[in-house]
């Protein structure tokens, strides 16, 4: 065990380090949260300027035009681009992270070289195509359904939780090609594009009020054949191999964040919010609340470290995931609770309020509420915990 | 960076762990409760194996080796739940005569904490006590103590201490400090193995135990509390694997808070992982036939000593 970084791994660091304070200047204001096309041209303007700088795909392989990083460089990436205040992925998301992979693994020469390219430089924004309303945790009972007609598919169903979908030129799509089969051998992965006509998209709020997922209507609209990845059919397994490119980073940005709203929230504490007449940070079991807070955050850090050099040494980050998300999720909640009791009544708006910066703490509250619903619940979670790593049999 | 054990870490948990199956079975650790908790051969044979000397350099008849390792060490022997003054016999070692090499059980007590309570006195060669002043050497007759008649964990004999000698100077106030703080880890990794025993003792029981005519183990209900387990027991381990590697290299973290974290962490998953085993294993868990109520006992001294998790919540806190 060794937690001391290699002189390749600071170089790395000390690298990045020095184009961020270089780059970061010359990004321009954050759009609106609602301000969709200008996110759009925020989010891809940064990816560009990673592209050009050369740290574009940094999870991609170098063959597809990335950086083939290995899962500790992966790391260091995360942790310097949060730190300097880099535009988060965003709209990049699906293309870098879930779409683009999976095309890397299963697409033919022709589908990588028209969309992996673009999707690196920040000119092809992609949204997943997968959730159904009645296909959540159960996401192989879907039912869009698509039918052969000549050389196209014709697809009619809807899709729920499409992140981006109002911005995105493609969608990863999953779709229902043989009703008879059993639920998982009948499902086909789609290059969806977005022009095509047939595609309605209706924008859902969230209880954070923000609009980033939508729900995506396809009547009829016509795939051609040629836009398949894989065989017809074997769709489900194309979808999976996305989880074969998981190193262990998925939530490195979010501990940075996390960290930082903690520290903010002890000077809160410190600076006299409280619902009586003493600041919140007289009270020992705020006080304890938050160091425990603190402890967790840390063994976080550490779990993480276990998992990336779990995928460093076996290509994939073992028990880490699952366990991850679950433990993460819950502090989450837990330091949204802790937030609440000291924030008082002025957790009661959400937006800062009165010079006091509560906006980023009540957001935070809701946001965590999210984690243990969004890929994959806190129950679907533990019963991937029970069932794969503790061997238990399954329920049905 | 690679946080992952080095073949020869991996080999050292292994071999401990073989050890501790074959010598010290559940049924040996249970004989133990009529001496005191400590059995003079098995002492031995523990030293032997390295425990106490781990940390020694080998000129001074020590295995050379650091934190990280001792934590491989106590983690199998919290699992195998061992009783005795383990951890104070091993941060003895080269401080006390007897204590590397086993021919000396030493015991250690917080002269802070009241009630002053005494482990082991009777199986004791000598007594390490803790002040802020630093640590000093008492001789067990000394100690005017009355013995706890019946002690909340069978396997840690105690004795109430009505007032402790002055003792004779063994280190000033950094010993006493650095004495805290490795103390405060091994502490943990004897609490992250009860944690992880309770959770192999609950899944195994889980996967053979049927009612509704099959394993409970398959029902949600009884799988997430397996699932939560795990999760509490991994957290805790990459706590408490964190705190020995940033002991041993300064430059990777800070050392005492990392010894808080895995105080916390480790802590809160030996005592929550003890009940939901005794939960798991229903009405049976509740009878003394099954372990499962000794590995709570121990959680419960172990959070008592070297920093509660409150304590440690608090320090971290102030650092905030």
């Amino acid at each position: 065990m060794d937690l001391r970084y290699s002189e390749e791994e600071r170089g790395f660091r000390d690298r990045l380090r020095g184009w961020l304070q270089e780059a970061i200047p010359a990004v321009g204001p954050e759009p609106s949260p609602h301000d969709w096309d200008g996110r759009r041209a925020y989010d891809t303007g940064w990816q560009r300027k990673l592209y050009d700088a050369g740290y574009a795909g940094i999870n991609w392989p170098s063959e597809f035009g990335g950086l083939g990083a290995s899962p500790t460089q992966q790391l260091i990436f995360l942790e310097e681009t949060e730190r300097a205040g880099a535009p988060y992925v965003g709209v990049n998301f699906v293309g870098l992270l879930h779409a683009g992979p999976t095309l890397m693994a299963e697409a033919s020469a022709e589908q990588r070289a028209a969309h992996l390219p673009p999707i690196l430089r920040g000119d092809e924004v992609w949204c997943q195509g997968f959730s159904e309303p009645n296909a959540g945790s159960d996401l192989a009972s879907l039912r869009t359904r698509a039918v052969l007609d000549g050389d196209h598919y014709v697809v009619s169903g809807q899709k729920i939780w499409t992140s981006h979908a109002q911005v995105a030129d493609y969608c990863e799509l999953l779709v229902r090609t043989d009703p008879e089969a059993p639920k998982h051998r009948g499902i086909t992965w789609l290059i969806l594009d977005m022009t095509t006509p047939g595609i309605e998209i209706r924008p859902l709020r969230t209880i954070a009020g923000s609009t980033e997922f939508s729900e995506v209507f396809l009547d009829e609209v016509r795939v051609p054949v040629s836009s398949r990845v894989g065989a017809e059919n074997d769709g489900w397994r194309v979808a999976m191999v996305t989880f074969s490119f998981e190193r262990g980073t998925a939530f490195v940005s979010e501990m940075i964040q996390s960290q930082v709203l903690l520290a903010d929230l002890a000077a809160l504490a410190r600076a006299g919010l409280s619902d009586g007449p003493a600041p919140a940070w007289d009270d020992t079991g705020i006080r304890r609340d938050l160091g425990r807070l603190a402890a967790d955050l840390d063994a976080l850090a550490a779990l993480t470290k276990r998992n990336i050099s779990q995928a460093a040494r076996t290509g994939a980050p073992g028990v880490g995931g699952s366990v991850f998300k679950l433990a993460y999720s819950e502090m989450r909640q837990r330091m949204g609770d802790v937030a609440m009791r000291i924030l008082g009544r002025a957790a009661l708006s959400l937006e800062d309020f009165d010079g006091l910066p509560v906006g980023a703490h009540v957001q935070g509250r809701l946001h965590a509420i999210s984690l243990g619903i969004a890929a994959g619940t806190s129950q679907i979670q533990r019963n991937i915990v029970g069932e794969r790593l503790l061997g238990l049999p399954k329920e049905r | 960076m690679d946080f992952e054990l080095t073949p020869d870490q991996a080999a050292l948990q292994d071999a401990i762990r073989k050890q501790l199956a074959g010598r010290f079975p559940i049924e040996e650790i249970r004989g133990l409760q009529d001496r005191a908790g400590v059995d003079r051969g098995r002492w031995q044979e523990l030293a032997q194996a390295g425990v106490f000397g781990l940390r020694l350099p080998e000129s001074d008849g020590g295995v050379g080796l650091g934190l990280a390792e001792a934590v491989l060490v106590f983690e199998e022997l919290g699992r195998a739940l061992v009783p005795g003054p383990l951890l104070a016999t091993h941060l003895a070692a080269g401080l006390i005569e007897g204590a590397a090499d086993g021919s000396a059980v030493l015991g250690a007590v917080d002269r802070r904490i009241e009630p002053v309570l005494v482990e082991h006195l009777a199986a004791l060669d000598a007594l390490v006590v803790v002040d802020d002043a630093g640590l000093w050497l008492v001789e067990p007759r000394d100690v005017q103590a009355e013995a706890v008649a019946v002690p909340l964990d069978p396997l840690t004999p105690l004795h109430r201490a009505a007032s402790l000698p002055t003792g004779a100077p063994l280190a000033g106030p950094d010993g006493a400090v650095a004495w805290a703080r490795d103390g405060a880890v091994l502490a943990s990794a004897l609490q992250l193995g009860l944690a992880e025993a309770t959770t192999d003792m609950a899944v195994a029981y889980a996967k053979e135990r049927v009612q509704f005519d099959r394993p409970i183990g398959g029902f949600q209900a009884v799988k997430h509390i397996l699932a939560d387990m795990l999760v509490r027991s991994e957290l805790a381990r990459a706590a408490v694997y964190a705190a020995g590697v940033i002991i041993d290299v300064p430059e990777v973290g800070d050392a005492d808070r990392a010894a808080s974290v895995a105080k916390i962490l480790a802590g809160e998953a030996a005592l929550a992982n003890a009940k939901a085993c005794i939960q798991v294993h229903g009405g049976m868990g509740f009878t003394w036939e099954v372990d499962a109520h000794l590995y709570l006992k121990r959680a419960w001294v172990l959070d008592t000593v070297w920093g509660s998790a409150d304590a440690h919540a608090s320090a971290l806190a102030a650092a905030l």
